[in-house]
């Protein structure tokens, strides 16, 4: 009998899924702040250095709360050449890319321009992300796909941003973040819908993002974990604000992706509209349609946070009204929420279906073949 | 069960944990405070290297407002969800019914015991004069 010693612990996850798979929900970090400089002009590097960023967010640089782990990231995903989490692209082969046959990796830079009250600033750093997710990432390794970074409170600037980039293969969607300065829905993003219909892409939204409004309805609540479960009531409001604004109305092609948030909420929401709908449609009679019919025709959802309650009838349950169809696969790399794919379905799902969640779903909205 | 030699004691000082395979398992041991603890380094929620997380204490309450931290360094954190087990048994503290991770005895046997076996050490040069770090699988 033979008994080996080793230093660390092997890397790979214990399962590796065998079939390929999309990953729908991967962050990419900056190794430096200042690694974005070469994509910037001159005038903002000495922007940031004299005047910083001035968030909507008052008083502070950093996210909003404490966030449990380093970065909000698995610990064991500290590239071994230094530099945070999600920061080296070799060490994200190694880790996420190979051992769990990624075919496609989606990948959703959260640290934008965002949030910012310059939106000048704003517009240069979502040009500079977008050229930096190219040169660090897409053009290095074919399975990533970047997200076009939009400075999202300038509806005009947004769009030429994402028209910039249309026909460009390094990216699959236009990114938007879920908190923001009034509800998704409203006449000020409608030029970045716009835009996105026109070259044919989809519009993620994911949790998170500095809008100057308290995280929930009710204020700032005392907990990182209220925080957590805030991000499906953020994204509700935008939901509900985007359906009921007639968005899909206007922008019938437009296709959205509702990114970490969960998906359980749905249903519940769309038959609350659909209710309230019944008499109230004459406030809104832009819409022609429920608004449940809206939600199904439109929207896809990423996992993780994948819903699991305690029995799995539920969840598929839940499944069977949002759709097989529309369920995107997520790991949410390299933060500590992180789903494994070989763990993260319970058995009891057809073959086809399967290979939907996994990768045909993700492949046909993304158009990668 | 087999008994198998992992190390002469001064080789795993206080403070510092080794990882191994035997028999194809991934296995961590700890030496916390001068006891020692086996544990399969594979997290029972998803899989994680489960022993590369932190040793930290446990926060309980006993009512609303009243925090205590006790257990100091005696509670494994899984590096992805954070999961907390119980070094000494494995237990889970989020769902100890469902999930627990799978412990194994450690003992310190000196080398005269190890040396006349039951023990598996072929690639320990075991000197008789010494003590050894010994786990049971
Ligand atoms: S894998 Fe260990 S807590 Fe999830």
């Amino acid at each position: 009998m033979n008994i080996q010693f080793r230093d660390r612990p092997e890397q790979a996850p214990a399962a590796s899924v065998k079939t390929a798979i999309a990953d729908c929900d991967i962050h990419p970090a900056r190794a430096m702040p200042t690694e974005l400089y070469p994509y910037l002009a001159k005038r903002w590097h000495e922007h940031l250095q004299t005047y910083g960023k001035h968030a909507y967010q008052g008083m502070m640089e950093g996210p909003p709360y404490p966030k449990a782990q380093p970065n909000a990231s698995r610990r064991d995903a500290y590239p071994p050449e230094g530099g945070p989490q999600g920061s080296s692209l070799s060490f994200m082969q190694k880790q996420l890319l190979d051992p769990n046959n990624v075919a496609l990796g989606v990948l959703n830079p959260l640290q934008t321009g965002q949030g910012l009250r310059n939106q000048d600033l704003a517009a240069a750093l979502a040009t500079a992300i977008n050229d930096w997710q190219i040169e660090k990432w897409t053009a290095r390794d074919s399975r990533l796909k970047g997200s076009i970074v939009v400075a999202n409170e300038d509806g005009r600037a947004a769009a030429a941003e994402i028209r910039k980039r249309a026909g460009d293969k390094n990216f699959v969607q236009v990114l938007l973040l879920s908190r923001n300065v009034e509800p998704l829905g409203q006449r000020r993003y409608w030029p970045i819908y716009e835009a996105a219909q026109e070259i044919g892409l989809p519009v993620g939204v994911h949790a998170f993002g500095f809008g100057g409004n308290p995280i929930t309805a009710s204020g700032w609540p005392s907990y990182y974990i209220e925080e957590m479960v805030g991000h499906s009531q953020c994204q509700q409001t935008a939901l509900a604000s985007i359906v009921l604004e007639g968005v899909f109305e206007r922008y019938p092609k437009l296709k959205m992706v509702m990114i970490e948030a969960g998906f359980g909420w749905a249903p519940s929401l769309a038959w609350r509209l659909d209710r309230n709908f019944e008499r109230l449609h004459s406030e809104v009679p832009h819409l022609k349609r429920k608004p449940s019919e809206y939600i199904r025709d439109h929207i896809w959802w990423t996992t993780q946070p994948m819903e699991d309650p305690e029995r799995r009838d539920h969840l598929f349950e839940l499944i069977e009204w949002i759709g097989w169809d529309k369920l995107l696969f997520a790991t949410d790399y390299p933060h500590w929420d992180y789903d494994d794919p070989s763990r993260v379905l319970p058995a009891g799902v057809s073959d086809a279906n399967r290979e939907a969640f996994y990768l045909g779903n993700a492949k046909k909205l993304y158009g990668i073949s | 069960m087999v008994r198998h030699v992992i190390a002469p004691v001064d080789e795993l000082p206080p403070g510092t944990r080794k990882f191994l395979t035997i028999d194809e398992r991934p296995i961590a041991i700890f030496n916390i405070k001068g006891e020692f603890f086996g544990l399969l380094n594979r997290c029972p929620h998803q899989g994680a290297a489960l022993c590369e997380g932190p040793l930290i204490g446990l926060a309980q309450s006993s009512d609303p407002g009243e925090i205590e931290y006790t257990r100091l360094g005696e509670i494994l954190r899984c590096p992805w969800h954070g999961w907390e087990f119980d070094i000494r048994t494995g237990q889970s503290y989020c769902d100890p019914k469902r999930f627990r991770a799978k412990a194994y005895p450690v003992n310190v046997e000196p080398g005269s015991a190890v040396v006349k076996g039951p023990y598996v050490a072929e690639t320990l040069a075991v000197s008789v004069e010494s003590d050894y770090v010994v786990v049971d699988l």
